[in-house]
Parts: C-alpha cells; sequence; structure tokens
C-alpha cells in the first residue's frame, strides 16, 4: 500500500525506517520546515519590541499564528491562546496560576491513574502546599474509566479535574463529555491535556466545553519547542501570572508592578515566533488531509496491527477490547522478554518504537508491571510498518524461545 | 539477525535468564540498591567482604537482559578478588564501555565481562550494562 503523506516527510527520503514512536514525537513535513526557514530569512526580529517593519512583520506572524490555533481548536477569541514551550508547562502553568490562588484545604483534584508525570506531579507538589487532596479515577479491566468511576470521584469538594484525553500507553480514548459535565455539575473546572489526541482528531473546545485545554505542536507535526494553553478568557483574565520579565507588564516601578492583559500576560521573555510560525504550517498541513480522512486512516491501521498482535501467542497486549475505544497508540510486551532488549533488537531491524514506563509510573504500578512496548501511529504509518513490527517481533521472539524455556 | 548474536550472545543470554548469583547472601557484610529512573531497571547487590577479599557477591532485582546478565558475570568476575584487584577491574569494565581505550593485559583481567564489548554500538543500551557496575563501584568505595 503507497502512502501519499510520506512523500511529505524528508525523513523518509532514501530511508527505510520504519517509525512507530509518533506519539512521542512525529517526524515534521516539508512544509512546517520550509514555512520556518522562510521566517528566519525574510522575518525574523524580535517580536513586540521594536518600531521598525521587520519587528511589526515578526509580531504579525506571531499573531496571525495564535488566530490560526485559536480557529483550529474552536476557541472564540484568539486572546484565549497562550503559547507555551510545551504541554509540561502548559500544566504547570495552570497547577501554579489557578491551582495555588484557588485551591482550600480539604478541596480535591481529580486526575486519572494514566496520566503522564506531566499531567500528575506538578499536581503533587501543589495540592500538598494547599494541603488538598490529589484523588485517582482508576480504570477497570479493560482499561478505561467507567461511569460509575468518574460518578462516585467527582464530588462537591472537587475543585480541578485535569484529565488526558487519550492515554499515552494505553491508548484508551477517555470518555471526556461525561468527565466535563459531572465536574461542571459540581463546580469544577476541567483541564484537557489533548497531547495524543490533537494530530489524530478534531478537537473544538467550545463544543466540549473544556475550560483549559493543552498540547504540544511537536506530537501534530510542528517543531519542537511549542506549545499551547487553552483557557477560557474570564477564567484566564483571573489569573495570576506564572513567568515574569518582559512583555508580560503594563507598568513596572521600584516595588510594584502592573501586568499585560491577555494573551500577554502568560508569555514573558522572548517568545518562539518561528515554532509558532512552523506550528501554523502544521496546522495547515492537518487541515489540508482533512480529520475525516485522518480518522479513516488511521483507525484501520489501528485495527489492522491491534489485530495482527492479537494473532501471536507470546505477546500480552495492554489495550481496551473495542477498538473504538481507542486511538493511535498500543502497548504490548513480549511474555518474559523485557521491552528495553525488544526495543533494541527492533531497532537493528530499522524499526523505532518506544519501551519503558512511558513517563507514567504510578500506571505501570497500577497493573503491576514494569514497563511495556509501546508503538504510537502517524499519518505516514502503513500496513507495512505493522506488517514489519509483527515479522521482527517473530524473530526476537525465537531468539529468546528457548532461554524463556530454560527458565521454567 | 544481523547485529543480535554481537549482542545478546550465548553467554550473555544464559546468565540473563538463568542467572546462579540472583539470590539473597546469608550474611551480607554491604548493600546497595541501583536504579535506573528512565527505565525502571532496579537492582539490589550484595557483597560479603573478609579480609580484604570480595568472598561473595548476589543480586536481586529486575530489568532487561543486559542488567541482569551484566550483573551476574560482572559477580562471576570479581567474586574471590582482593578489593583493590575488583576496583581495578570496575574502573576497566567502565573504561571499555565507554569506548576509552583498555590495554590487552587489562582487558585479560575482565574475563567473561569482556562479552559485553560490543554494547558501546548500542549507546541507548550502555547504561543498562553500566549499571550494576557503577552500584558495585559505591559498595567498594564505602569500604
Amino acid at each position: 500500500m503507497k502512502n501519499k503523506y510520506k512523500e511529505d516527510f524528508g525523513i523518509f527520503d532514501n530511508n527505510t525506517i520504519v517509525y512507530l514512536d509518533s506519539g512521542a514525537t512525529t517526524q515534521k513535513p516539508r512544509c512546517v520546515l520550509d514555512a520556518m526557514k522562510m521566517f528566519y530569512e525574510k522575518e525574523n526580529a524580535n517580536p513586540y519590541r521594536a518600531a521598525y517593519g521587520l519587528s511589526v512583520r515578526a509580531t504579525e506572524c506571531y499573531n496571525t499564528a495564535r488566530e490560526k490555533v485559536a480557529k483550529f481548536i474552536g476557541a472564540k477569541n484568539s486572546c484565549e491562546i497562550i503559547f507555551t514551550k510545551n504541554a509540561t508547562e502548559a500544566l504547570n502553568l495552570l497547577a501554579y496560576s489557578y491551582g495555588l490562588d484557588n485551591l482550600k484545604k480539604e478541596d480535591e483534584v481529580v486526575i486519572s491513574i494514566m496520566e503522564h508525570h506531566s499531567n500528575l506531579v506538578p499536581w503533587q507538589k501543589v495540592t500538598k502546599e494547599k494541603k488538598a487532596k490529589l484523588s485517582y479515577l482508576y480504570i477497570n479491566d479493560n482499561y478505561e474509566i467507567s461511569e460509575n468511576e468518574i460518578e462516585n470521584k467527582i464530588t462537591a469538594k472537587t475543585k480541578i479535574v485535569s484529565i488526558l484525553s487519550v492515554s499515552n500507553v494505553l491508548g484508551t480514548a477517555v470518555n471526556l463529555e461525561k468527565i466535563i459535565k459531572k465536574a461542571h455539575s459540581v463546580g469544577a473546572v476541567v483541564i484537557v491535556d489533548a497531547s495524543q489526541s490533537v494530530a489524530h482528531q478534531k478537537l473544538d473546545v467550545s463544543r466540549l466545553d473544556a475550560d483549559f485545554l493543552v498540547f504540544s505542536g511537536h506530537k501534530m507535526y510542528g517543531p519542537l519547542g511549542i506549545g499551547v494553553l487553552y483557557g477560557k478568557q474570564d477564567l484566564l483574565e483571573k489569573m495570576s501570572p506564572f513567568i515574569m520579565g518582559g512583555d508580560m507588564i503594563e507598568f513596572v516601578h521600584e516595588q510594584e508592578t502592573s501586568f499585560a492583559t491577555l494573551p500577554n500576560k502568560f508569555e514573558a521573555g522572548t517568545q518562539n515566533v518561528g515554532g509558532a510560525v512552523g506550528l501554523s504550517s502544521a496546522i495547515s498541513y492537518l487541515e489540508k488531509i482533512g480529520f475525516s480522512k485522518i480518522e479513516k486512516v488511521e483507525k484501520e491501521l489501528l485495527s489492522y496491527a491491534v489485530k495482527k498482535l492479537s494473532a501471536l501467542s507470546f505477546i500480552e497486549l495492554y489495550c481496551p477490547k473495542e477498538i473504538e475505544k481507542m486511538a493511535s497508540v498500543v502497548s504490548f510486551n513480549i511474555k518474559g522478554v523485557h521491552p528495553h532488549d525488544v526495543a533494541s533488537l527492533l531497532d537493528l531491524k530499522g524499526v523505532c518504537l518506544r519501551a519503558g514506563n512511558h513517563c507514567a509510573q504510578p500506571l505501570m504500578r497500577f497493573l503491576d508491571i514494569d514497563s511495556t512496548c509501546r508503538i504510537s501511529f502517524g499519518i505516514y504509518n502503513t500496513k507495512e510498518d505493522a506488517d514489519a513490527l509483527v515479522d521482527a517481533l517473530k524473530e526476537i521472539y525465537q531468539k529468546f524461545e528457548k532461554y524463556i524455556k530454560d527458565e521454567k | 539477525m544481523n547485529g543480535f548474536d554481537d549482542i545478546y550472545n550465548e553467554l550473555i543470554m544464559e546468565h540473563s535468564m538463568n542467572s546462579f548469583n540472583k539470590k539473597s547472601l546469608q550474611s551480607p557484610t554491604g548493600c546497595q540498591l541501583g536504579h535506573n529512573p528512565n527505565c525502571g531497571d532496579e537492582i539490589e547487590l550484595q557483597v560479603k567482604i573478609r579480609n580484604g577479599v570480595v568472598e561473595d557477591a548476589a543480586f536481586t532485582g529486575h530489568g532487561c537482559a543486559i542488567s541482569q546478565s551484566s550483573t551476574s558475570i560482572m559477580i562471576d568476575t570479581l567474586r574471590g578478588k582482593k578489593v583493590e584487584q575488583a576496583k581495578k577491574i570496575v574502573e576497566i569494565f567502565i573504561k571499555m564501555i565507554k569506548r576509552e581505550k583498555i590495554s590487552s593485559a587489562e582487558k585479560k583481567l575482565l574475563g567473561d565481562s569482556v562479552a559485553f564489548e560490543n554494547i558501546k554500538d548500542m549507546p541507548a543500551r550502555v547504561k543498562c550494562a553500566l549499571l550494576s557496575w557503577h552500584t558495585m563501584e559505591e559498595l567498594l568505595e564505602r569500604k
């Protein structure tokens, strides 16, 4: 099967690499690299700072990218889009600026056991400091959060629910509508970590009614070092700034400072305009293909890969039984073989996947495993990639088989 | 599979899956935890040192084939060696894995541990091979 999108990515030129780690970071299409090159060659200057034309143009590039992101996720106003370094920084901003100001003793922050450390460690820090409680939505045997769990854990004490859209380990797609509805019914705000879904499913923050939403540009074909925080305007306006410095101020006196309005209040220091331009181009790329197409291609591939992996008796899968409950990520192990050995040996066959705890140690402990192998797809992947993986896994198992048997 | 046997050779596979050294010692004189937070490998290394000699060592814990076998083969290599000699062997092993030059006399001192020579060609796995050796280094320094 020929994949016409693969040609858009320079990394695959004369390179037979099977890249199955888009959940960690996607490859970058040429249009993104070209847009960034163009910016640095034609429009680069420090934005906001100077009166000369070039600086004005750099500022325009930055804010055009902001408008593009706003439209892409269905935000009402582009001032609701704050550029950050990545999703991690955006989550830290929320934990500190929203969490510290709004949490009181005995309040609860609810997250899920599937969270990436970036949506877990900041909440530990903030809840400890405020003597609040960090509470978890656990998953059932089908690797999903049950409706009961949502009903029981989100209570009148809950002030913040911070939840991923898709698990970066299990591929489970979370029922965001249900969680948001329940959270709002008890007066809590909801933060959505959309890092693992932003490149795969259409986002609409207005329809979803998410209060905040974060993602990284580099997981959606954009460059490294640019991320997004979306927040409802009234909430962002009430929040204190996170990082202090240039551009985020109004008046600075020796002992007092007043702050700029949105979005500048949350963007201290010279910003990553080149990154924003690249992200904007990545959005154009995704929109040109269209999410209906992306979802169709990726779902088919996911379903094919899961089917092929389930047919191998030596493979243990960690995913929901129903493919409709998953998106773009699959975790598995070869029984009796450590994932790092599997990953190193796959590397010898030109197959790149991730092995380890995937920045989700509490989830690993909950599942009572040390680590997994994880594949994650992008628009450039094909069924041949899945076949190459399965063939290599068979070969690896053959090598290990006699030693595994010796152990018994 | 090309490259497989260079790294995952018979000796390494045997030690990783069926190690005689994976157990607890009766009365260890030293004990040290080694942990690799990136991959979650965890070993607890025990030694019994008497009269300046590493009389015995053993380990428990979990990890990949490289870290498990490296630990087990290290124990075989160091068992019965004087502490000063053991320290020297640890130093040579670390040098070898870090692609520094070692002499043929030094290489001889490594015994079976030389089986890990090719790990230097798999940079992502160097930390797995070194985990127990760094842990042993700390144990020996403590005496």
